[in-house]
């Protein structure tokens, strides 16, 4: 989710966002490929239409050149290249489908390739953010019409006629009146060899011509390999004389060894060597952590070796940091005024005049990402050139961040992109990639870098730690007229630059400064925050304790005042509109998750339907049996509408779940089959979120270790049922994310129907065992 | 020295006894789809049949394989057309993929052991593997047409 663009607006740690600002002007864009081999076409911002300005504020823009992403083979054989990273969601099927289609291909004879990191060749690359669809759908349909038309070109010369006489069906081209036939792959030679036409030369399919788009009738390009276990993730490559590396890492950030014996370590079978990798606190972006490595012949006796060794720690400053501590820290921070980030009318005033004021607050502990593939990577050094297999999400910032700390040329490193087992934001960091080409060029051999479990779960970049609190005005009629939100929360940008203890306008814009709520008086403020370990993204970001704390904030009021919870919402959310946040006191203007307003606007009438569907689809307002509930929440998110209803049955304090309902509006969608599973797969994330994951730190250090501390839901108990709603648009509405914006909602409609199950209100993540006190 | 069997080739090992069976065939024998989750026993990533049973192959040592048969998705059928293979595809059952060999494998022993379970049986009998994307409900509908057909 991290980029800042040119939507963004100025923020109260302008400093500190500088190093995250890649900005990359078209201008500069197109000066940086002079001299590049196949001349980059970057798309003006109306040749997007109908979607003018998605992706192009990206670092690096949009690639819409179909020579970058397609090549014919004389039999036929179509490959198209995956230039983001695939974690679970799809997109590296339906990016290339959509290619396909607009080329009229025939599906099973297109070959899909992982793209390397090189975002001067096919534009931005970075997986997160919930964007590859929604920045990716529009050029790929440009690449794929483009080559249609090159085929088309091709044909009509070889047949000495206009272009107009013959048309692209089905991986030939045929003549219209003549009813001669070219397969694609006879053309190809020819066809590949033409310029690209210009723009106004392309046709677009009429969305009713469409074989894969919209049908989700493609299944995922990786499904013989993933089930035969043939697909490659990050650890399965092998080098011949590779090593492997296990790494004993600071315990709390910023750590340095004191002393360190490794003689049992080398006196293990098969451990080679030792070597340092220099310790980074916080503040050093995606840099290792640094410790030290223990390099053997194979993956056991390096973990065996990193066991025997005795290491001595300084644990530095944030050696004292405790989550117990951290906790009354954080709730004293949201107790007090914050500096504002919204200020419509007067809240405080109104607050302190108002009949009646109701106050809550929400916490929730730092959080692990826990991929079911722990981080690992291949490193080749060799030569003054360096080449990387990883499943990063981001692999041209691997590729950068990693020949700057090697020191060698970008144009020296080479970064493939395996398959991901897992992302949510935590391959989005390739510190793990990093380790490996440093220790490779410290072994002078290949080196893959195992990260145990444990190590994923104590060396992560953690999801921020937080509360919300919430103060809201009554008046004499019980009318809501002020809604105070404060949130004290460490910041990712204490990852990218010295903390000041203040968010990113991307974390405010999840859900702070944004409440959709018709008020009089609204305020946002956020209070001070500093933080003690690495703080980063997570699938959803500052959403999922925004979302919890508003929708549950919104369901205890309604339930203090005897309101169905659902209307009351809809009551809140009120009229029809396109919210103008300069209207509504935003002092700065709204981050839009970095897309613009014009084209993403916030309407509240979608914000509604959502709701009113999975309402409806639930059967809210029905008599459900003692120990049963509903529960109903709605959230904008990564520029999607979803709302969830969560069906709980709590018997002896153990919570089932047998159904869910969840409504997205994701504009217009090209895989519906993959959103389903997205929606589903976000249920049981918001599950594990909402019932188990809290990080809890001692001595700067985390304590958790594995799945039996550190749980996740299992199949035994989760969401069991889960109907996926999605709304439908025409291609012109535009497309939005998916990958994330389902899990915010299911934590709050969750705790939300545990509330209306058992009167139990849950205010603190995770659940854990409230539920049996 | 050890010998056993790995997808009906014969093999020996004779370095660490207390090597898992699940770095032997990761590092040694280079078959990747068996995978590495948690190194505990608790996600059921690693999972392989030892003589037909599923087994979390990050808890079995190479000693205590001795003589013994074991298969890895690798070698669960020649074609990759195994029900439960055919049953995962035609369910659409992977997002990442990453644990899928070992829900695989997992199914299959479950299936052997008990051909015709209940919703609840198979849910007890797929518990120990994790799937962080959140397959499940699809995984149990696998489960379900291998052993119904349907």
């Amino acid at each position: 989710m991290l980029h800042m663009n040119k939507y963004n607006a100025a923020n109260p740690s302008e400093d500190a966002g500088v190093s995250i600002i890649q900005n990359v002007s078209r201008r500069s864009l197109l000066a940086g490929i002079t001299g590049f081999a196949v001349a980059i076409q970057v798309m003006p911002a109306m040749a997007l239409d109908p979607y003018p300005h998605a992706g192009t504020s990206m670092p690096n823009g949009v690639v819409n050149n179909p020579h970058a992403f397609v090549s014919i083979d004389k039999d036929g054989t179509i490959t198209i290249m995956a230039h983001r990273s695939e974690m679970g969601t799809g997109s590296r099927t339906t990016l290339p489908m959509i290619v396909a289609d607009e080329m009229d291909a025939d599906w099973d004879q297109v070959k899909i390739v992982q793209a390397e990191g090189d975002e001067k060749k096919y534009g931005n690359q970075n997986t997160d953010g919930s964007r590859s669809l929604r920045h990716h759908i529009q050029p790929m349909r440009e690449i794929g019409a483009s080559v249609r038309y090159m085929l088309e070109q091709a044909a009509a010369k070889v047949w000495d006629t206009d272009i107009s006489n013959v048309r692209a069906v089905n991986h030939q081209v045929v003549h219209k009146t003549l009813g001669k036939r070219l397969g694609y792959g006879d053309l190809a030679e020819a066809a590949m060899g033409l310029d690209v036409p210009a723009r106004e030369n392309l046709r677009f399919k009429d969305e009713k011509e469409f074989r894969y788009i919209g049908k989700g009738a493609v299944q995922i390009y990786d499904l013989h390999d993933i089930t035969t276990g043939k697909a490659v993730y990050g650890a399965d490559v092998g080098l011949p004389g590779m090593k492997y590396a296990v790494i004993a890492r600071s315990p709390a950030v910023g750590a340095i060894v004191k002393s360190v014996n490794d003689k049992a370590a080398l006196a293990v079978a098969g451990v080679e060597k030792i070597v340092m990798i220099p310790v980074a606190g916080l503040g050093s972006k995606f840099k290792p952590k640094g410790g030290v490595a223990v390099i053997a012949k194979n993956t056991w006796a390096a973990i065996k070796g990193r066991d025997a060794l005795e290491i001595e720690w300084d644990l530095g400053e944030h050696g004292s940091f405790n989550t117990a501590d951290y906790e009354k820290e954080l709730r004293a921070s949201a107790n007090a005024p914050g500096s504002s980030v919204r200020s419509q009318g007067d809240a405080d005033g109104t607050l302190e005049s108002a009949a009646k004021v109701f106050t809550v607050e929400y916490y929730q502990p730092h959080l692990a990402h826990a991929p079911m593939e722990p981080p690992a990577a291949i490193a080749n050094y060799a030569d003054g050139k360096l080449e990387i297999w990883a499943p990063v999400q981001s692999p041209y910032t691997a590729r950068t961040d990693t020949a700057e700390y090697v020191g060698l040329k970008e144009e020296d490193v080479r970064v493939n992109v395996t398959l991901l087992g897992g992302g949510f934001g935590r391959k989005s960091k390739a510190d793990f990639a990093t380790e490996a080409a440093f220790l490779s060029k410290e072994v002078g051999a290949p080196v893959r870098v195992q990260w145990t479990r444990e190590d994923d779960i104590q060396h992560s970049y953690y999801h921020t730690s937080s509360v919300e609190k919430i103060d809201i005005g009554l008046n004499a009629d019980d009318k809501v007229i002020a809604w105070r939100h404060r949130s004290a929360a460490p910041s990712f940008l204490s990852t990218f630059a010295p903390d000041a203890g203040v968010q990113h306008p991307v974390e405010i814009g999840m859900g702070l400064e944004n409440l959709p709520y018709e008020i009089e008086n609204i305020s946002a403020e956020q209070c001070k925050a500093m933080a003690h370990t690495r703080v980063g993204w997570y699938r959803s970001v500052s959403n999922i304790p925004r979302a919890f704390a508003v929708q549950s904030a919104t369901a205890e009021l309604a339930h203090a005042l005897g309101r169905d919870q659902k209307e009351f919402l809809l009551e809140l959310i009120g009229s029809d509109r396109n919210l103008d946040w300069e209207k509504n006191g935003l002092p700065q203007a709204y981050w839009n998750q970095g897309e613009p307003y014009d084209e993403f606007p916030f309407d509240t009438a979608r914000l509604k339907a959502v709701l009113n569907t999975v309402a409806e689809k639930a059967g809210w307002g029905k008599e459900l049996p003692k120990g049963e509930g509903l529960g109903i929440a709605v959230h904008r998110s990564f520029v999607s509408y979803v709302a969830t209803a969560v069906h709980v049955k709590v018997v002896d304090g153990k919570l089932t779940v047998p159904e869910a309902h969840v409504a997205i509006d994701a504009g217009y969608v090209a895989n519906p089959e993959r959103v389903r599973s997205q929606m589903q797969g976000a249920c049981v994330f918001g599950m594990t979120v909402a019932m188990y994951s809290g990080i809890t730190f001692e001595d700067g250090a985390v304590q958790e270790g594995n799945f039996h501390d550190y749980e996740m839901t299992r199949n035994s108990n989760f969401p069991t049922t889960v109907h996926a709603h999605i709304t439908d648009h025409p291609f012109e509405v535009h497309a939005t994310g998916v990958g994330e914006p389902g899990v915010p909602p299911f934590i709050p409609a969750l705790t939300n129907a545990i509330f209306n199950a058992t009167g139990q209100r849950i205010r603190n993540l995770p659940i854990g065992d409230q539920l049996k006190a | 020295m050890v010998k056993f069997t790995v997808n009906n080739v014969a093999k020996e090992f004779d370095g660490d006894m207390d090597t898992p069976l699940l770095w032997f065939i990761r590092d040694e024998l280079g078959l990747p789809g068996t995978k590495f989750g948690c190194g505990a026993g608790l996600c059921g990533a690693c999972t392989v049949h030892v003589d037909g049973v599923a087994v979390r192959s990050c808890q079995t040592s190479v000693s205590q394989a001795a003589g013994k048969s074991i298969t890895t998705i690798e070698g669960l059928s020649e074609d990759g057309n195994h029900p439960v293979q055919v049953a995962w595809r035609d369910q659409n059952v992977p997002q990442c993929g990453f644990c899928q060999s070992g829900q695989i494998m997992q199914a299959v022993s479950l299936l052997t052991e008990n051909p015709n379970p209940t919703d609840a049986e198979i849910q007890a009998g797929m518990e120990g593997n994790i799937c962080r994307c959140g397959c499940y409900q699809r995984i149990n509908s696998a489960v379900k047409q291998a052993s119904t057909g349907v």
